[in-house]
Parts: structure tokens; sequence; C-alpha cells
């Protein structure tokens, strides 16, 4: 267990030195590196975390503050499907914080959270910038537009979710 | 490709590639805008291709990828050029369909042409459509004409040119044909972009730096990202332009994180430019140099405030700092900066080419030019719309955008975003520019425009705001992050039925607190989307209060589902989506809703094809 663990942190390390390297040890492009960092591992590990400040020699209150900052890091992993929901004003008047309240209540999580088993995470974002198309709802990067409570229960059900959906819709 | 080393270099590389585009060969343009590729354009174009290869036409038929052309609405958007044939919705099946029909033969697929919702009738080529033909598209209509990705095309219809004019001039002279041309920022402010120039020129120090903001955290507005995805060549001549006038040698474009095609086609863009001698050493063989790095940003509104971005990029938190000093005196790493807007930069090389007299014709004295907004929210066309400054709301509402679907009625557009308000009907007629729009309390901002029905509550619309703006404040200062705070908790208040007559009067005493007391101009503009609100939609807030009734129906907590049994068929769409079984009833008879387990969602009145469902 500690052995698997210790060599876990050595690869995680290693990756985050060449991330580092690729910046040429540059304090400015901390943001930029722990982008990089966080595309990579899918969220900021806390071992990751640990690295950078050491091999970049900036404080970990730096890098926390900026990863509690800035929207677009998670400290903790994302499931294994990612739904990001819109809730930009152009989705908002077409209904989407009623499809909110409804992935809530069947994945039983809030925005920003992850199901225990790791499978689903939720979060709502502000314009994805396809207003046309709204409300949006994307699943690992593919779009679902002119969403509703029956078209997402038809996209979870697509990816095992257990529930009830209606085929005449 | 070498470089080009001189102007005429590339003049004569243009005469070239322009004699290469034969304009009568037929080429299929697929939007492949952000808009479309949601749409899974991205199957529709390799099965294009792969019908071209199956035909033996590779060398006959063309394919271009475009930007975004801004009928988003309509998607996946085929235009057959050089007919002018103009196919909407388009199915990746329908490839084959297209070739043979209207490239190879001289048919239109009459289930893919365009029909004016209104009037019915057929209309066959791109630049009739009514959604276009009552625009100005000088800026955003290259992105038709070019494919992103490919230097060549922009160069062909004239791209850098600007430059190349540009750099023959004297930089003050470039300055001031800006300011003539009274160009106005289009990031939201409006500032005199010219005198922005200017003072960056004038200012003592170096390196000086020039930035395009491509932050465009304005929910509802997305100009800004097809413009970078469509043209980056234009955003990036610009800079070039802005660069030479100012004397700066280096150029960050910060452009959103969650705008990956961005980034890409716009990094593709500085790789070519810099190939081609547009960018980086000794530019066209002028002597002066000048590269841009690209930032991407780290998913903060706040980040769009000029001293926020500059924290950002020097990798820190993005949180404002007072302005007693300016950012073209002190910005990035407190060196002379000049941040202007991704459209701020676009309408810069037109701006030269064509010159300040013919630019400042365009629009209304004050504001000259055009501008792009986001025509969205409950409109027939939602898209990208590209106006002459000074034209009527009424004309981009009901003109350009074709009105409010399912007959409903016009009740208020928001602009401004954040920084906004909501504009009731009676305004529709009034010119829409910078002074005018600040005039009925609202503002420009980046050129969003959310169109609202009777079925929008003008609370909850307030309340959406302020609690976007609660999240994204910094929370640097009190009377932002406490006043947005207390002004949602009324706002909540008044939503649930809990709200009382004087919170009227509260809510417009903290906010005019927070407009005066805000360190930036986040907080400074925050209360508008609920000061106009109150302004011109007083009667909807004393429903709520006196009331308790949200007539928009859109407040849960003062809202009821019914079942109007007149128009019932007993269909059972409404029990099937029930998430709570609170709708029930026999198949062909009238159903009812339980009132004690409805939760409000809204799937049976979603799914009710019939009117069946009432809200009150
Ligand atoms: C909270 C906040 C967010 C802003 N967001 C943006 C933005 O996303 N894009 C933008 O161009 N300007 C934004 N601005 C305005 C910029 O601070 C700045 O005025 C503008 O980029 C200057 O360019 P312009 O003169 O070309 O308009 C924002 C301002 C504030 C206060
Ligand atoms: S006004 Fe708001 S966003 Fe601006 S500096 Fe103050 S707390 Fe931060
Ligand atoms: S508001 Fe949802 S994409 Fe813009």
């Amino acid at each position: 267990m500690e052995a698997s663990r210790s060599k876990r942190n050595g690869a995680t390390e290693a990756k985050v030195s060449e991330i580092v390297a690729r910046y040429g040890h540059d304090k400015s492009f901390v943001i930029p590196i722990m982008q990089d960092i966080q595309r990579e591992f899918n969220y900021l590990p806390r071992e990751a975390l640990d690295a950078l400040s050491a091999s970049l020699g900036v404080p970990q209150s730096l890098v926390y503050h900026l990863a509690t900052f800035y929207r677009a890091f998670s400290l903790t992993p994302k499931g294994k499907y990612r739904l990001s929901l819109c809730l930009g004003t152009a989705c908002h008047v077409r209904g989407a914080p009623q499809i909110a309240d409804h992935i809530t209540r069947t994945l039983g999580i809030e925005s920003g959270e992850t199901t225990s088993d790791g499978e689903w995470s939720f979060e709502t974002v502000n314009c994805l910038g396809a207003c046309a198309l709204g409300p949006i709802l994307v699943v690992n990067e593919e779009y679902h537009g002119q969403i509703t409570i029956a078209k997402t229960n038809k996209v979870l059900a697509a990816l095992g979710k257990k529930v009830e959906t209606d085929e005449e819709v | 490709m070498k470089k080009c080393k001189s102007a005429s270099e590339l003049a004569s590389l243009r005469e070239k590639l322009a004699a290469a585009r034969d304009p009568k060969k037929p080429t299929i343009v697929i939007c492949a805008g952000t808009g479309c590729l949601a749409y899974g354009t991205q199957k529709l174009i390799d099965n294009f291709r792969a019908e071209i290869a199956k035909r033996k036409l590779e060398g006959t038929v063309d394919v271009r990828t475009s930007g975004c052309h801004g009928f988003c609405e309509r998607g996946p958007l085929v235009v057959i050029q050089p007919k002018q044939i103009f196919y909407q919705h388009v199915k990746t099946e329908d490839a084959g369909e297209i070739i043979e029909k209207t490239i190879l033969g001289d048919a239109v697929i009459d289930r893919l042409v365009y029909r004016d919702p209104a009037t019915k009738e057929k209309i066959l080529h791109e630049h009739d459509v009514p959604f276009y033909k009552k625009q100005m598209r000088l800026i955003f209509g290259m992105n038709g004409q070019i494919d992103p990705r490919s230097i060549d095309d922009y160069i062909a219809i004239g791209g850098y040119a600007g430059l190349a004019k540009a750099l023959a001039m004297k930089p003050e002279h470039i300055v001031d044909e800006v300011t003539k041309a009274k160009l106005r920022g289009r990031g939201g402010g409006g500032f005199m972009t010219g005198w922005k120039w200017e003072s960056t020129a004038k200012a003592e120090g170096s390196p000086k730096y020039v930035i395009c903001n491509a932050d465009e955290g304005d929910p509802g507005a997305y100009m800004d990202r097809s413009l970078l995805e469509g043209n980056p060549h234009s955003v990036i001549e610009g800079m070039v332009i802005g660069a030479f006038a100012i004397g700066s040698s280096d150029g960050y474009i910060y452009v959103r994180n969650e705008y990956p095609l961005a980034v890409t086609n716009v990094t593709a863009a500085i790789e070519s430019a810099r190939a081609y001698g547009l960018l980086g050493e000794n530019i066209l063989g002028s002597g002066f140099s000048f590269d841009i790095k690209i930032n991407r940003g780290g998913g903060a509104f706040v980040c769009g405030e000029s001293s926020a971005l500059f924290a950002s990029i020097e990798g820190r938190a993005g949180e404002p700092r007072q302005k007693y000093v300016h950012a073209t005196d002190r910005g990035l790493y407190d060196k002379p900066t000049c941040l202007n807007n991704v459209e701020t930069w676009a309408n810069v090389p037109p701006i030269i080419v064509k010159g300040a007299e013919w630019y400042a014709s365009i629009g209304t004295p004050g504001s000259t030019g055009t501008k792009i907004f986001s025509l969205v929210g409950k409109i027939n066309n939602t898209g990208l719309v590209e106006v002459p400054m000074g034209i009527t709301l009424r004309e981009i509402v009901f003109g350009i955008g074709g009105g409010i679907p399912k007959g409903r009625k016009f009740k208020a557009i928001q602009t401004g975003g954040p920084s906004g308000g909501c504009i009731p009907e009676k305004h529709l007629d009034m010119p829409v520019d910078f002074d005018e729009l600040s005039k009925v309390g609202s503002m420009m901002g980046s050129g969003g425009m959310i169109v609202m029905d009777d079925r929008t509550c003008m609370v909850d619309v307030a309340k959406y705001f302020l609690k976007f703006l609660e999240q994204e404040s910094c929370g640097k200062c009190t009377p932002c992050r406490e006043g947005i705070y207390q002004m949602r908790t009324i706002l909540d208040r008044i939503s649930e039925g809990a709200g009382e007559e004087k919170d009227i009067e509260l809510l417009e005493w903290i906010g005019t607190g927070v407009i005066d007391g805000s360190l930036c101009a986040l907080g400074g503009t925050a209360p508008f989307p609920v000061l106009s609100t109150i302004k011109y939609f007083r009667d909807e807030y004393l429903a709520h209060i006196r009331d308790k009734k949200c007539p928009a129906g859109v407040c849960k907590k003062l809202i009821t589902f019914t079942v109007a049994a007149d128009n019932c068929t007993g269909c059972t769409a409404c029990a099937r989506v029930c998430p709570t079984k609170a709708a029930t009833g026999e198949k062909k008879k009238v159903h009812t809703i339980d009132q004690a387990t409805c939760i409000k969602c809204g799937a049976c009145f979603e799914a009710c094809k019939f009117d069946a469902i009432t809200i009150s």
C-alpha cells in the first residue's frame, strides 16, 4: 500500500516536473501550468500541487489561492461522466434551471459534486457561447442542444442511469 | 511558405492567391462554428468529403469549412457557391443528394431551403434571408468567405492590406485615423480607442504591451468567440497595426479557457502569420517587430476587468486594484498597456484600408461603425447579428430576429449583461448606440441582447444576475461582496412570497451604496439589472409582494400547475414525464395533478402538446 502510493507519487512528480519544464520554470506561467496539470489528471491532485509548489518555487498558499479562485480548477476528481449544464442568461430564460433541478434530483448531487461511486459529476457553467442552442447540456465534451427534462432523461439513460424515459418524446 | 519581405511581395502574393480562387468553381461552404459543430457538423463535413471522393470530384468541387455565419439557430448551415444556394438544418446523409442535385444538377432541394416563418415564402439565397438582409456585416461577413485556418484565404480577400498600408504611415497618423473614425471600445465601456492608443504611445516605459481581451464572460454574448474562431487574422492584423502605432513589441491574447476552438484557431493563425512575415521579427521588412502570446483565462468573470486581467497574466488571482494610475501608464507588469476588446481590434483594419471618413459615416455621430450583437433568448431567429449603430431595437427584434416564438408577447430586452438593464416595450423604437442605451438605464456592454417574453419573470431575471455576480465577485471590497449578497437575499424573499413593500426601497438603497462604494465596475454596475427592472416593472414586483403571485408563472413558490380539463385529451404525456408521479390519469381521460406531491418542475407543461397544463 505504502509502496504503491509512493510509486504513484513518483509518477505524479515526474509528470509535474515535465509540465513545469515545458514552461521554462517561469513563475508567471503558474496558471497555464496548473491548467495543464488539471488536463493531465482531470483535477488537481494534492500530490501534484505539492510537487508544483516545490519544483516551481512558489508557496503553497499561492497555489491554493489560485486553485480556489479560478473556476476552471477542481480539487476533487471528476466523475466518469461529466455533465455541464449552461446557466447563461439565454439558457436561463429558456428553462435551464428546471433542468438543473432535475439533474440534482435524479443523480442526488448538487452542482460541483461527484457521485460517491465516481460515475457522475455535475457542474453548471455560465454561458458556453452557443446560446442559439440553449438550453445546453454537455456530457464529456459532447453537446446536447435545446435540452428538455425528457431529453435529459434520455441522455442519462443512454449512459446507464436508470431513469424512466418516454419513447414518444 | 517563404516570408513576405515587403508590402509589394504581399501584394503580389495576394494577386496570385486571388487568381487561384476561381469564383466559378463549385464550392460547398460548411459552417463549422461552435454552434453548428454542436449540431454534429463534423460528420457532415466528413461525409461531403467522402461523397466527393466517391464521385472522383476532388479537383472540381471544393469544400470549405468556415467560421460562424451567425444564423446558429438554423444549423448545420451549408452554402453552395457560386450559386449562393442556402441550405439549413442539413443532415449528414444529405451530402450526396446535395452534390447530385444542386452541384452536378441544377435542382434545389426543397426541404433544406429556408422558409420565411412569417410569409412561408421560400428563400433560396443566403443574402435574401431577412435575417441577413437587414444586417450590415462589415466585420462578421468575412467569416463566411474564408476558412479560419487558411491565411491564404484571408490574404486573398484583402487581408493584411491594412497592415501593409499602416506600416507605410507615421504611427501618429494611424492613431489620428482611429481617433477621427471615432471608434469606441466594444468591450463594454465604449471608451475612445484612439485616445487610449495615444496615451499608451505617449507614456514613458518599455516594453509597452498590447492586449486583446477575449475573456468574454458576459453570459449570453458570444460574438468575440465567433470572431476569434471564424476570423482570427482580422484580430491579429488589428493588433499589429495598433502595436505599430503605439510602439509596442509584445502582445497578449487573453482568451477564455472555455473556448477551446478559439484557442486552437488563434494559435494556428499566429503561427502562420509568423511564417508569412506578418508577425514576429521585422514585419514585412519594415524593421518593426511585434509578437503575440496566448494566455488562457481561468474561468473568472472578473478577469475581464483590466487590472484583474493583468494580475491573471502575471500569475496571480484576478483581483482588481484601484486605478489612481491608468493602465495606459502602468498596466501589465507596471508597464504602459493598451487593452482592447476582440471586436475593437477587428474594426481596425477596415478603418485603415477605407479611411476614417468612410468609417465615421456609418452609425450615429456619437457611436460610429457597426456592432455585433448576440440576439438570443425568446426570439425566432437566434444568432449573431451585425448592424450599424443607431438602428432601432424594434428593427433588430422584429426585422432581423423575426419576433417572438409561439406568437407570445414581447416583454423586454436585456442588454449589457450583468452590468446592464432590461428595456421594456415602450423603448423599442429607440436607436441603439452607446449613449442611448445608457439613457434608459442599460448599457451597450459587450453586445448580448436577451429577448424576454411574457413567460419571463423580471424578479427572477434580476435574481439571476445577482446570483451570477455574487458568485463572480472577487470579494475584495465589502459593498460588492456583502451588498450583492443582501440584495439577492431580499429578491429570494420576494420571489418566495415573503417580501414586503419596503423591500423595494431597501433594494434601491443598498443598490446605490453598492454602485458608489465598489472598487471595480463589477460591483459598480451590479445593481443595474435590479434597478432597471424595478424602474420598468414595478408592478411585477408588487404582484409578488402584495398578491403573492408571479404573473409570468416562473417563481416556484407562487405558482400551481393544474390541468385544463377542456384541453386535456388524456394522452398521458404529463403522467409519463412527471418525476414524482404527481400528474396521473387514465388514457383518454382528463388527468389531474396532485398539489401535495407536485414539485413544480414544469415537465408536464413542457410535455403537453395541447396547452392543457395551466400555470397560475
Ligand atoms: C467585471 C468586468 C468584466 C469585463 N469583461 C470583459 C470581457 O469579457 N471582454 C472585454 O472585452 N471587456 C471586458 N470588460 C471591460 C474591460 O475592462 C475593458 O474595458 C475592455 O476590455 C477595454 O477594451 P475596449 O476599449 O476595446 O472596449 C470587463 C469589465 C469588467 C468590470
Ligand atoms: S467591486 Fe467586487 S469584483 Fe470589483 S474589486 Fe470589489 S469585490 Fe472585487
Ligand atoms: S447562455 Fe447558454 S450558451 Fe450562452
